[in-house]
């Protein structure tokens, strides 16, 4: 009991029910509030004013005429936003992609936003604004930002992470190096090595809810934000320093929110409303356009990597090598020190027990939008390369691609290619299941084909902050601080009612407002219900022993006699024997008399959430007149650690499943020769529909997190990693032809096919 | 750009309202009538969040203009719960968790009830193209198709409570 | 902006005539709304056409059928007749958008809407239709194919508007078919499309009529391409002329959606896979 996190392999009464979840009545009735369905009173519309071009000088930002416009109300341009960043890299990044200072560095970039009384007015403002840009050459694509003969994007960037350190900027601004053991001698070991070249294209988490925010700055310096987003109390730190603003005058409230997957972790249009508000002294509301969240927020790294394996005819993997090259847009990454190519280069061989490995990341800057996390983020293209090679070398030595992996599978012990050594993990045990699932005796049709792959993902803690109240009726509110992404308030009622022993319809879970509770680190990382699940246990737990002393003040018995069990205070010990047990409801009707509210509380920074694999199963048709490919049959087999409600977990196992299966086909960014996003809407970023897909079954394993009182890992995000490759191996073994290219789209299929006739 | 004034109906309740002639039904039913049920994802008719029904046919509510509801008749996600009881459908949303988000689902929810108002036993492949024109991002449609399959089975089977099979 | 629910084509004309500004037509709104929220167009008048009784009817017997402009793609697909007379022309036209759009999108606005890859147009063009197009003064009919000029562009003058499409009287052992790629089973603008309208006579194609969408900057009719299968069974050879001819016509771009190599290509695939339906359709064996 108390705050040990250590697994205890209790027996649940409600984890692992598949209950209704709290805010379900409310989604389906359309009563649910999301960003943009807030409105204060007397609230302006706020518009920006965007970037035409890739890159450009801006030598002049002229608003006189636009101010002038009656029902214009504030106009903002870099110069209304000093900054005040005191040399944080990152944050004068934020800062700078809110809004460009003096350089306009993406098509879409922000260059003045404009407060009116209506949407018709706003627009009329913006056009009115004359900026006079003066374009300059760009660079869109990764390995041609990293040519010496490169328009350098930021003169100021000297690549870090190499000694010594280079004389010249350029667009390489990091390299990061991981890995154990010999590479070069373990590819002399190697009976045979196979090497090959990727590139994936830049994709979007696509969340169908829009950013947006409405926000209210009062003259005395305090302020109100609601807003769409994955953490708040971050966008409430990040919006409050780039304004100048104390952190506890702004209160951010949380509105439902439509979709993330990593794309509301950051903030974009948020400080710069907040700056409207203020100048224009009356709340303004603000809602991103399809087209600007495409051209300006969210999307995830374009890549291009280079692997090589060798192994030993026995089927042993002697050595592994990755060199990873991430764009991540005009700007360094966006977790201090941890930038994408980085994250990739550690996830790269996490599968795998290796010897020799080495992984080495670049990151590079180019004139897109700043990327941002998108689900495992950085992961699944280099699984696409990893395990697309690792199908190649299975097919050269004549072995079956599963008993391969799980001959070269990571295990307990095992020491991770990114330093640490694994604890208990589920990558074999998903091997396994994959290898016995009826799924992989199907029999194929002709064009037909099936592939499979791993994945892995981190998982991560991080700082949390939880409340548990009981009414004097007995009835719970729960009230954390994690945004709830897919059912997390339904998990984490479950939790507290584990905990106390009460029925889940007894608890009712509350996302608190920046004023309510203190800071929670976003939800992001797969850790929402890892670490506030932690938090509700601890909070219950206090919780508890305030029962326990109120228990023993209504009894006039000294608490070391009273214990908890199943949602009773019990009277231990012979003389007590006719004490009859006290319900929770029994004690907090008691509680105005016996010392007031009940409650219990947590604050900690959960750590160590379970690294988490996954294995996918994937049948495609080709048509290989065409080269369109359907996905027939899709299985994900993945280690959940403890499943606290197992439909829910299986929703992020077959949602993250239908991204990978988007990006391995069909999305992409697509930039013309002139920088310009060409395809900034839902028709031509063409994410999977309904009849896109088939059902995707799920297989959960549960090998408990050695961390967690429950055993619980995070879930949210591996199942994003191997789709890709899941799909490239499986047209491999359908049609004959070897994909290096993400999307692996019609055309791109149709050439490789005909490239293969010719040879 | 002066305003139009409409009469029309809202799931069964007369209303009037106000608007400029370029104004959406989508900002009409949003911004002037406060029926935030139905959600702006694009504004291009590419995500079907807004979908309504207009004198029974369903459309995406940004593609149709405010002015073009004088005499019609609209029905919102607002209406589909009737006496406080809530649809097969809107029970079968939940109980599957064919929601993750839930911005899709009230787009979802009016193209799955046109469906089966017409094709009272739809096929997969018919509940996944007719559901094709609403995108979801959460759930890779899985539990929605099941939640629509499950929901045809219920109302079918209401539907012969309600009307007993008539002796040929 | 000023909107408009004219009662009769004549008025909607006038109106049309009268507009100093830019005067559109609202059918089915499914791009003209897209192209006034992206800011493409400030129209000044919009007329809406659906008030309009002729432009809603739809008729249909044995000399040919007349589909009003204000029609949508779910009226028309649930018209058993035109259906049966005219699948290609019917399924082109229902492959246009979801449900949702269904409910609104006309031919008719598909046509004048002028996108090299509108769906219905190939298959209206193979089929033989025409518009009937009405001005304040004149009414004229005009084959579809006159009607696009190039991308967004027609040849309509202003203050005219179309009225209905007329489609032919559908002939003995005759058939159309439609067929175009997308990259995703629904949702998705045709990257290449081939309609056919073929007639029989003994068992072979007595004539024909094949058009590319997409593959140009309007759809275009291939003579070539039918002549490659007149006289014939559609026997492999024929087919093999006939995708050639195809590939042959194509005066692709590369965009977002495809390449040049990868139309040309794909448009031989979806003529000979058009034909053979159309064949089957019209009782070839």
């Amino acid at each position: 009991m108390g705050n040990d996190p250590s697994y205890t392999n209790q027996k649940f009464k409600v984890i692992g029910s598949r209950v209704q979840r709290p805010d379900g009545v409310d989604k389906v009735t359309g009563r649910a509030r999301y960003g943009a369905d807030y409105n204060a009173p007397g609230q302006l519309v706020g518009l920006f004013l965007r970037s035409p071009h890739a890159h450009a000088r801006i030598l002049k930002i002229s608003t006189s005429r636009a101010e002038k416009l009656s029902g214009v109300k504030a106009i903002i341009t870099s110069a209304d936003l000093p900054d005040l960043t005191n040399g944080d890299n990152a944050a004068r990044d934020i800062l700078e992609n809110c809004m460009a200072r003096g350089r306009a560095l993406y098509d879409g970039h922000a260059v003045a936003a404009v407060a009116a009384v209506d949407e018709q007015t706003a627009k009329k403002a913006l056009k009115l604004i004359k900026v006079t840009y003066e374009v300059l050459p760009h660079v869109t694509d990764v390995d041609e930002a990293m040519k010496p003969e490169a328009p350098v994007i930021h003169e100021d960037m000297y690549t870090a992470g190499i000694e010594p350190r280079p004389t010249k900027p350029s667009n390489l601004y990091n390299v990061a190096e991981f890995g154990h053991g010999d590479v070069e001698a373990g590819f002399a070991e190697a009976d045979l090595i196979v090497e090959k070249s990727y590139k994936t294209e830049q994709t979007h988490q696509g969340y169908i809810e829009p950013h947006a925010c409405v926000a209210s700055v009062n003259p005395d310096g305090t302020g109100e934000l609601w807003v769409t987003t994955q953490g708040h109390f971050t966008y409430r730190s990040v919006c409050a320093s780039l304004l100048g603003m104390d952190i506890a005058k702004l209160k951010v409230t949380s509105s439902e929110i439509g979709g993330g997957f990593g794309g509301k972790t950051h903030v974009w249009i948020e400080p710069i409303t907040l700056a409207l508000s203020r100048k224009a002294n009356r709340p303004v509301k603000a809602v991103m356009s399809r087209e600007e969240v495409f051209r300006a927020s969210g999307p995830t790294s374009s890549t291009s990597i280079d692997i090589k394996i060798g192994a030993k005819k026995d089927g042993t993997v002697t050595a592994a090598f990755a060199a990873l090259r991430y764009q991540g847009g005009a700007f360094r990454g966006a977790i201090p020190g941890m930038p994408w190519a980085m994250i990739g280069a550690m996830t790269s061989f996490a599968c795998y027990n290796l010897a020799n490995v080495k992984s080495v990341g670049y990151d590079v800057v180019v004139n897109r939008p700043k990327v941002a996390a998108y689900r495992a983020p950085s992961a699944p293209m280099i699984a696409f390369a990893v395990e697309s090679t690792m199908d190649m070398v299975a097919k050269e030595l004549g072995m079956d691609p599963v008993d391969f992996r799980i001959r070269n599978a990571a295990r307990e012990g095992t020491r991770a290619c990114y330093g640490p050594v694994y604890g208990p993990i589920g990558i074999g045990a998903t091997l396994e299941a994959v290898k016995n699932h009826p799924h992989m005796r199907a029999r194929l049709k002709k064009n037909q084909g099936r592939g499979m792959a791993c994945g892995f993902w981190f998982n991560f803690g991080g700082q949390t902050c939880t409340d548990l109240n009981i009414a004097t009726d007995g009835s719970v509110t729960l009230t954390v601080g994690t945004i709830d992404v897919g059912g997390s308030r339904a998990s984490l009622s479950l939790i507290a009612a584990e905990e106390l022993g009460i029925p889940y319809e007894q608890v009712k879970a509350h996302i608190a407002d920046t004023g309510s509770l203190g800071h929670n680190d976003t939800t992001e990382g797969s850790r929402g219900t890892f670490s506030s699940g932690m938090a509700a246990i601890f909070a219950a737990r206090q919780a508890i022993g305030v029962l326990r002393e109120r228990a023993a003040i209504m009894w006039n018995i000294p608490v070391e006699d009273v214990a908890w069990e199943a949602g009773s205070a019990k009277a231990i010990g012979s003389k007590h024997r006719k004490l009859k047990p006290l319900s929770l409801a029994e004690i907090a009707a008691a509680s105005p008399t016996t010392g007031g509210p009940i409650a219990g509380h947590n604050e900690s920074v959960p750590d160590n959430a379970g690294v988490s694999f996954a294995s996918h199963i994937c049948d495609v048709e080709v048509d290989p007149e065409t080269g369109g490919t359907r996905v027939i049959r899709y299985t994900v087999v993945q280690d959940a650690g403890k499943a606290i409600h197992p439909t829910y977990v299986e929703g992020q196992m077959q949602g993250g499943a239908a991204q990978g299966i988007g990006w391995a086909l069909n999305e992409e960014y697509i930039y013309g020769e002139d920088g310009r996003l060409q395809n900034p809407g839902f028709l031509d970023y063409r994410i999977p529909v309904c009849s896109d897909l088939p059902f995707i079954d799920t297989q959960i394993l549960e090998i408990p997190n050695p961390n967690h009182p429950y055993g619980v890992r995070g879930v949210g995000e591996t199942s994003i990693v191997p789709p890709l490759a899941a799909i490239g191996n499986a047209i491999s073994n359908a049609v004959g032809v070897r994909m290096n290219h993400v999307p692996m789209s019609p055309p791109r299929i149709l050439k490789a096919l005909e490239q293969l006739d010719a040879t | 750009m002066s305003a139009v004034l409409v009469s029309t109906t809202i799931n069964d309740d007369a209303v009037q309202f106000a608007c400029p002639p370029e104004e959406s039904l989508l900002s009409v039913l949003r911004n002037r009538l406060g029926l935030i049920g139905a959600k702006e994802g694009c504004s291009t008719g590419d995500c079907g969040a807004c979908s309504v029904t207009l004198d029974g046919r369903l459309v995406c509510s940004c593609l149709v203009l405010g002015v073009e509801a004088q005499g019609r008749e609209i029905a919102t996600i607002e209406g589909m719960a009737v006496d406080g009881k809530l649809h097969p459908l809107q029970e079968n949303f939940i109980d599957h968790a064919a929601l993750q988000c839930g911005i899709c689902t009230p787009g979802f929810l009016m193209a799955a009830r046109v469906l089966l108002e017409r094709n009272p036993d739809p096929t997969e492949s018919e509940i996944r193209y007719a559901l094709a024109g609403n995108l979801c991002r959460c759930t890779g449609y899985d539990k929605i198709v099941h939640a629509v399959q499950a929901s045809a089975k219920e109302m079918r089977k209401l539907d012969k409570k309600k009307s007993p099979r008539k002796k040929a | 902006m000023r909107y408009e629910a004219p009662a009769t084509t004549r008025e909607a004309a006038a109106l049309l005539e009268s507009e100093p500004g830019g005067a559109f037509v609202l059918a089915g709104g499914t791009d003209l709304l897209v192209r006034m929220k992206l800011g493409h167009i400030e129209p000044g008048l919009v007329v809406d056409i659906k008030r309009i009784p002729a432009m809603k009817a739809i008729s249909h017997s044995a000399s040919g059928s007349r589909i009003g402009a204000a029609v949508s793609g779910a009226e028309l697909g649930e018209h058993k007749g035109i259906a049966k007379a005219w699948p290609g022309v019917v399924e082109a036209t229902n492959l246009i958008g979801s449900d949702q759009i269904q409910s609104r999108c006309t031919m008719v606005g598909n046509l004048c809407n002028a996108s090299p890859a509108a769906d219905s147009v190939p298959a209206m063009i193979a089929a033989g239709a025409k518009v009937v197009v009405v001005s304040p003064r004149r009414r004229r009919t005009v084959p579809i194919e006159k009607i696009v000029t190039g991308p967004g562009k027609t040849s309509l003058a202003k203050g005219e508007v179309i009225e209905a499409v007329i489609l032919p009287a559908r002939a003995a052992r005759s058939a159309d078919a439609y067929l175009r790629f997308t990259p995703r089973t629904e949702m998705d603008i045709a990257v290449v499309s081939v309609g056919v309208n073929l007639t029989l006579e003994r068992g072979r194609v007595k004539s024909a009529r094949v058009v590319l969408g997409a593959v140009a900057p309007t759809a275009i009719l291939v003579p070539a391409a039918a002549r490659a299968i007149v006289g014939t069974r559609l026997d492999d050879e024929a087919l093999d002329k006939l995708a050639a001819a195809c590939s042959a016509a194509c005066n692709p771009i590369d965009d977002k959606r495809g390449t040049i190599e990868y139309r040309t290509k794909v448009a031989g695939v979806l003529a000979r896979r058009a034909a053979k339906i159309a064949f089957k359709r019209a009782g070839g064996a």
